[in-house]
């Protein structure tokens, strides 16, 4: 069943001024629910409108978008909407504000009007969720932490709303290779304990290719290709025309079989692909 | 008895063009969020050299690159850049000619709302005739490729045009170094690579010095030597193919292998015979079709 359903969707900036932008161009798409569902594109290809639109920050020029069964075009539905749908924006550590990192992080459940013990806990939980030790943090300052740290407690921050719908903005980027890997761990991990949704925008192909189960590729506002990681990564030339590429196992599979060496191009992960090499050494 | 200092880089042949001395680094010294960032950090780094800075967050790279243009100066310790000492005031405005910094997020380098002008924005300020300027922006345009945009508003290129225009702007000032801090993270894959062909590029042909600050492996496998720094020191420095040999050292620190490395390390340990020194996707096909 779809969580989110997106139709005919067009968004133009600055309608009607010299500098109006065709943001979005007509997008139909379908999320499941309890999926990981990636958004790659190159810069400027609509990613950030697109999921802008999932909690109601952006409306629909023309076009109509469900999440959770609310239209987000409706403002007497937006207080539920934010209930339902966290985004985590880029950069998202820019937003921090409070004094500590427990009034930070329990700055959204308390706008839900929780009551302190339920604030308590949805907090230490999230906390915990992003790999933050709260017994440590909580009476820190949100600007004396790292900054892989503080990107984590504002991730934190919007996991403790418990939202219905996940929606990433390039949540690793600038982080280094283990923090990436824990985050994307925890994020999955999260999303099946919880019967979330995920949903990731991110210029990462090999993460696309690791997690998602469903991705699509958006291409100067419109929707290119909608398929399963291996279907998408099947189509190398069409990628790379796109400003896009495939994950570095495919790009080597791709090479040996340009080369003339008989490799499954429909590798995905590291394993499959040692798995190949593997294989080819062994018939040599 | 005093612990014997490791100096990393250079090579005695050539000159260092930056020398960092016993490197201490503190941030708010003496207040209440004291934090110390860098400690006793030793190394030289040669003129010509594409070196690839790597480490988790919080080792203390980026306060390492600040040091290399002056933008902070050591708690204890000296960086000398070109033989000049970075605390010393007179010498700021040299140091920041020559050494050019390039940072994370394009946006926050934007300085004008036209291309040519934004890449103009640090030659003016160097108080040159503005024939001069208008000869260095056409060929900062022309090695970042972006010659057909100079009459475009900068805020309607994409991401990896405007790290191109950041460092059209740094070229300019026809620097000798180019520090970049995380140049590609917010960049899509296109991006990356228009961003490392030109420095690449810059670095083979040029002769310009880069300092790649990154969390890139693959970026880092392309440099001539890598650094790695951990906990507030480097703790180890090599070319990539020493460096990426050591795979618990990465994996102490936090790190990751190139995935060409990685499959051929464990291809290693399943016991094929998988020479050392794989690092990219070329390298391991060039093996595979030996």
């Amino acid at each position: 069943m779809p969580v989110i359903r997106v139709e005919n969707l067009t968004h133009i900036y600055s309608r009607g001024t010299p500098f109006e932008v065709t943001s979005l161009d007509n997008v139909s798409l379908e999320i499941q629910r309890g999926g990981f569902y990636a958004l790659v594109g190159a810069t400027g290809s609509g990613k950030s409108t697109l999921v802008q639109h999932f909690n109601g920050i952006l409306a629909p020029t023309t076009g109509k978008v469900w999440v959770c069964g609310i239209d987000v075009a409706n403002k007497r539905l937006r207080r539920e909407l934010w209930r339902k749908v966290g985004l985590v924006f880029q950069q998202p550590e820019h937003q921090l504000f409070e004094e500590t990192v427990f009034d930070d992080v329990a700055f959204g459940p308390r706008n839900l009007g929780l009551s302190a013990k339920e604030v308590r806990e949805r907090v230490f939980d999230a906390l915990r969720l992003v790999g933050l030790d709260p017994d440590e943090v909580e009476q820190t300052s949100p600007f004396r932490l790292s900054g892989g740290m503080r990107r984590k407690a504002a991730i934190a921050g919007v996991l403790a709303l418990h939202p219905e719908v996940l929606a990433l903005d390039e949540p690793a980027a600038g982080l280094d290779p283990l923090s990436r890997r824990q985050l994307m761990e925890r994020i999955d991990h999260f999303r099946m304990d919880r019967g979330i949704t995920v949903v990731l925008v991110t210029h990462n192909m090999e993460e696309v290719a690791r997690w998602a189960d469903r991705v699509a590729v958006l291409h100067k506002g419109r929707l290119a290709m909608e398929a399963a990681p291996r279907e998408i990564f099947n189509k190398a030339e069409e990628l790379r025309a796109m400003g896009l590429d495939v994950p570095a196992t495919v790009e080597l599979m791709l090479c040996l079989q340009a080369r003339g060496v008989p490799v499954r191009t429909s590798v995905l992960t590291t394993d499959e692909a040692v798995e190949e090499i593997a294989g080819l050494l062994n018939r040599t | 008895m005093p612990e014997k200092k490791t100096v990393y880089g250079g090579f005695p042949e050539s000159p260092a063009y930056i020398k960092v001395k016993g490197l201490t680094y503190v941030y708010n010294s003496g207040g209440p969020s004291e934090q110390v960032a860098l400690t006793g950090v030793e190394l030289e780094i040669k003129k010509g050299e594409f070196l690839a800075l790597v480490g988790p967050n919080g080792s203390g790279k980026s306060t390492l690159a600040r040091h290399f243009n002056a933008l902070l100066t050591p708690t204890e310790g000296k960086v000398l850049v070109d033989g000049m000492d970075t605390r010393q005031a007179e010498y700021l405005w040299e140091i920041r000619q020559r050494v050019g910094m390039v940072f994370q997020n394009p946006d926050n380098q934007i300085v004008s709302s036209l291309v040519e002008e934004d890449v103009a924005f640090g030659a003016e300020n160097l108080g040159l005739p503005p024939s001069e300027v208008r000869a260095r922006v056409d060929e900062a345009l022309r090695l970042t490729g972006l010659s057909e945009y100079r009459n475009h508003a900068p805020h309607l290129l994409s991401g990896g045009q405007k790290q191109r225009l950041a460092i059209a702007g740094v070229l300019a000032m026809r620097p000798d170094c180019l520090v970049l801090d995380e140049p590609s993270a917010m960049l899509d894959p296109s991006g990356r690579r228009e961003l490392m062909d030109i420095l690449t590029r810059l670095n083979r042909s040029g002769g310009v010095t880069v300092v790649l600050v990154t969390h890139d492996m693959e970026e880092a496998a392309a440099a001539d030597k890598v650094l790695i720094m951990s906990g507030g020191r480097p703790v180890r420095e090599g070319t990539p193919a020493e460096v990426f040999a050591d795979e618990q050292l990465l994996r102490d620190v936090g790190l990751e292998l190139p995935v060409a490395a990685k499959i051929a390390h464990r291809l290693r340990r399943r016991g094929f015979l998988v020479p050392d020194g794989i690092l990219t996707v070329k390298d391991m096909v060039s093996y595979l079709c030996r």
